[in-house]
């Protein structure tokens, strides 16, 4: 078995725009804002960057497709810019390739970008489109939200859980993101929101409301990587680490045999225990500070609590409804308000999601800091239930 | 002897109450309120005549899915979806019948479904085809506000022909062709332009059918008054009795043309009447069906013993029992097109159809026809070259596997109100298949609050989407309720 990832690699800086409905910005802007906070936090030059790994979705709405957009944006010094995407777990990917390549000893210094700029499509929600020439003639004209919502009816039908009870849960997911919005300077949504408020939201797809879904957000985030000695040379210290980085990948179990009930991600399963493994993480419900996942759908959060080994198969909408990942609860989720409230640009989400990981690390998160947090996870998902890409990184101090 | 082997018929679910319609339309056509009763069949946004006579022919072939025994095919339609494209083709590729079997599509006029039905019968009896199957659907257009929409319903039947194992001999067969243009439809118009009725009776039906009756009696060497079952499509009040007492049939023998229960499905009503008469038949009937239409054509059956053990699945009976009443009559101009309404910018996308994808998988499109692993015994769909096997990693161990008749029921779904749908909201989801194997599928024939987990479900044919920019159709399979099959899901119970 390989050695893995643990404390090879350091996070020298982070940076991320403000998300929201940015009007005033094309993804141009975008990445700007997210570079210069990075490159300023990083403390280096845009010579120090040895490589660069970029993530964007949806090339035909955003910035268009190769590794020139980045590079002329941040008119880097001709190093390699390569263009990652894997639906929306591309910002984790474009965080992969950079940390493999300082832990290859390819780079000194890598930079990871990811960027989408969705509000130019005209209409709320996600840009449709069905990929290749096959698909199109047989899948279902469906939807983001319609894919996701699959879980909810499956989820009640294995555990006997009522319609009223989950989506009471589903709500209590969305009412605590919204609260941790609200303490976020940079999120798309910052207003808290009542259990009534989305229970009676208007139905987006059965039983997702217009508060079960994320925003539609335009965003960059980024993250540049060093080796832990490097880092020290450069004159940083408490150091946050890479501790694990997994990806798994569907390969047809869930959407074409009759293995998978359609009430978890088998993909999360996978990437959560090889990611434990890698990191040394025994007693993941102990251990674990705190989490970023994938909250795309309120009930996409409610199973990967369950898909992470963090609640027990069943249980994990009693734990939502116990407080359980509240902020103030044993493990807070989504603290910086999650794709939720902080918003969802597709190529820049995972790297958001290690945004708020490293912040808490270094104790920059002002007022949603956490006392003390040793270990944070990101869960990054891309595709649908029943096809996907799930990203789990785990990020945590230095020798923890 | 040949005859008829198997028959089936297919009328859409909706029926749309003619008292809704004219009342919506009586603003400013006082008149259509005479008209006011009953409903009319209505096809779904996804269904025409092409689709409807899939399902026909279903209800023919039943669940036994080797049609390996098919070797013709005759489509008759009067508004098939395709001018050049052989409709019969598409229904050939959907029936996974050999493509060795000879196919064509009839069309014309509307006596289209029974001059089918002849050739077929006439092919089988030269010794040219052993076995062969005739479907027939329509679904006739008709401007809004107009007596026809009315009068008009949608539907489909069939018929397998053969030599022997027959539920009615084929005794005779008339045809008179005259070229009487009581209504016409020119090959670019949306609709149809008609004459006045009272020449159309008096000087057409009356003067054009009788001659086609008698040769047919004569070849078949009864008198008219042998007649037990007389099937005659008009939309007419009455024109089937009046031919009757013409003729010299017993009024006894005049059958009900269901206008008041489905409509008149233009050149499928011959056929779907036909089709009603052996659901009623008994050993020993004889059944004369005649239809108009630039002349006329006329078929004389005799029932055989062998009726009650041939009956299908559905026929026609079967298919008026399955209704549900829609009193929205804008539903049924979306549905046909009539209207131009605010779809959204989620329907602006381009549905351009790859016709080289379409050909490379036309069993897996239009077949519905997956894989089964020889070596696993796992079934799966799409069929590939390495089984979906969890870490088997079997290649090339695949045969081609048919979904299409086997029961399967709904593991995950959602009703989508943000996607575009003609019928929203668009339901969709997980479907799994007695016997093995999975589609993620749409959902069709139902509304906000029919499906849940575990909900049986069969498969139906049915119009993906169209490309209005090139004319194209595109064609797949969905779910929709089993609703003979439907019990108490388990899961439910909990609740």
């Amino acid at each position: 078995m390989a050695a893995g990832i643990r404390d090879k690699v350091a996070i020298l800086g982070m940076g991320c725009s403000k998300f929201g409905e940015r009007w005033d910005a094309g993804p141009e802007d975008l990445m700007v804002e997210a570079y210069l906070e990075a490159m300023q936090d990083a403390g280096i030059e845009p010579t120090q960057l040895d490589a660069a790994w970029f993530s964007t979705h949806i090339d035909e709405v955003g910035t268009g497709k190769g590794g020139t957009p980045m590079s002329l944006a941040l008119r880097l010094p001709n190093i390699a810019v390569t263009r990652v995407e894997n639906f929306c777990a591309g910002g984790s990917e474009a965080f992969r390739g950079a940390v493999y390549a300082v832990a290859s000893g390819a780079a000194d210094i890598a930079i990871a970008l990811g960027v989408e700029k969705l509000k130019d499509t005209g209409y709320g929600g996600l840009p449709t489109g069905q990929a290749g020439t096959l698909l199109p003639q047989v899948s279902p004209n469906g939807s983001a939200p319609g894919n996701f919502a699959q879980l909810a009816s499956a989820y009640r039908a294995k555990h006997g859980v009522s319609r009223d009870d989950l989506k009471r849960a589903i709500a209590h997911v969305s009412v605590k993101s919204h609260a941790n919005g609200a303490k976020n300077p940079k999120a798309h949504l910052q207003k808290p929101v009542t259990e009534e408020q989305v229970l009676n939201a208007p139905m987006i797809a059965e039983p997702l409301g217009l508060f079960d879904c994320c925003g539609v957000s335009d965003g960059a985030a980024a993250a540049i990587v060093t080796t832990p000695e490097i880092a020290r040379s450069l004159g940083k210290r408490n150091l946050t680490t890479v501790k694990a980085l997994q990806l798994a990948v569907s390969n047809g179990m869930e959407s074409q045999y009759n293995g998978w009930d359609g009430s978890y991600f088998h993909t999360a399963r996978i990437a959560a225990s090889k990611a434990y493994r890698e990191a040394g993480i025994e007693r993941p419900r102990e251990q674990i500070s705190m989490m970023e996942v994938h909250d795309c759908f309120s009930v996409t959060e409610l199973v990967t609590m369950e898909d992470l080994h963090i609640s027990a198969e069943g249980q994990g909408w009693k734990d939502v409804m116990n407080g359980f990942y509240d902020a103030d609860g044993q493990i807070p989720c989504q603290i910086d308000g999650g794709l939720k409230c902080f918003g969802h640009p597709i190529g820049a989400s995972g790297l958001r999601m290690l945004y708020e990981m490293y912040l808490q690390l270094q104790g920059r998160a002002g007022e949603r800091q956490l006392s003390n947090p040793v270990f944070g996870m990101t869960h990054n998902l891309g595709g649908s239930p029943s096809t996907n890409v799930c990203s789990v990184a785990i990020v945590g101090q230095e020798g923890a | 002897m040949v005859g008829i082997a198997a028959w089936g018929a297919y009328v859409p679910r909706l029926r749309l109450s003619r008292k809704a319609a004219a009342s919506a339309n009586a603003w400013i056509a006082p008149g259509l309120m005479g008209k006011a009763k009953g409903e009319r069949s209505m096809a779904n946004w996804d269904e025409d005549a092409l689709t409807m006579a899939v399902e026909a022919a279903r209800d023919v072939l039943g669940p036994d899915d080797d049609r390996s025994h098919v070797r013709g095919l005759w489509f008759a339609s009067s508004t098939a979806p395709f001018s050049d494209r052989l409709n019969a083709g598409i229904i050939s590729a959907a029936l996974t019948l050999d493509r060795a079997a000879a196919s064509a599509d009839v069309s014309g006029s509307q006596r289209c479904g029974l001059t089918a039905l002849a050739q077929g019968l006439n092919a089988v009896k030269a010794g040219a085809v052993s076995c062969g199957l005739v479907t027939v659907g329509e679904h006739r257009r008709a401007r809004a506000a107009s007596t026809q929409e009315l009068d008009f319903g949608d539907g489909a039947a069939a018929f397998m022909l053969a030599e022997k194992d027959l539920v009615a001999e084929f005794l005779g067969h008339g045809s008179c062709t005259a070229d009487f243009v009581d209504h016409f439809r020119g090959a670019d118009a949306e609709f149809d332009y008609h004459w006045e009725e009272r020449w159309i009776r008096d000087e057409g039906i009356v003067k054009l059918v009788p001659p086609a009756v008698e040769a047919a009696l004569k070849k078949a060497g009864l008198g008219s008054d042998q007649v037990t079952h007389f099937c005659f499509p008009s939309t007419f009040g009455g024109m089937a009795a009046t031919l009757a007492k013409r003729l010299g049939i017993p009024a006894s023998a005049v059958r009900d043309n269901l206008a008041g229960v489905m409509g008149e499905a233009g050149a499928a009503h011959g056929p779907v009447l036909l089709a009603h008469a052996l659901d009623e038949a008994r050993p020993g009937d004889i059944i004369l069906v005649a239809q108009f239409g630039q002349g006329a054509e006329a078929l004389i059956f005799r029932v055989t013993d062998r009726i009650d053990q041939a009956r299908p699945a559905r026929g026609v009976v079967g298919s008026l029992a399955d209704r549900k009443e829609e009193t929205n009559y804008l539903k049924f101009l979306f549905f046909n097109g009539l209207v131009e309404w605010d779809r959204g910018m989620r329907a602006e996308k381009d549905n351009k159809t790859a016709l080289t994808t379409l050909y490379r998988n036309e069993d897996q499109i239009l077949g519905l026809v997956g894989g089964k692993c020889r070596e696993t015994g796992v079934v799966q769909y799409p069929r590939t070259r390495i089984s979906v096997a969890p870490n088997a990693f079997a290649v090339d161990t695949q045969d081609p596997y048919r979904f299409a008749e086997r029961k399967a029921s709904v593991t995950t779904y959602s009703a989508d109100f943000l996607t575009y749908s003609m019928s929203p909201p668009n339901h969709y989801g997980t479907i799994d298949f007695e016997g093995g194997g999975r589609i993620f599928m749409d959902i069709t024939d139902v509304e906000q609050g029919d499906v849940d987990t575990g909900l049986p479900v069969k498969m139906v044919f049915r119009l993906k989407e169209t490309d209005e920019k090139r004319g194209f159709r595109r064609y797949y399979w969905k779910a929709a309720p089993d609703r003979a099959a439907r019990t108490q899901p388990a899961a439910l119970a909990a609740e």
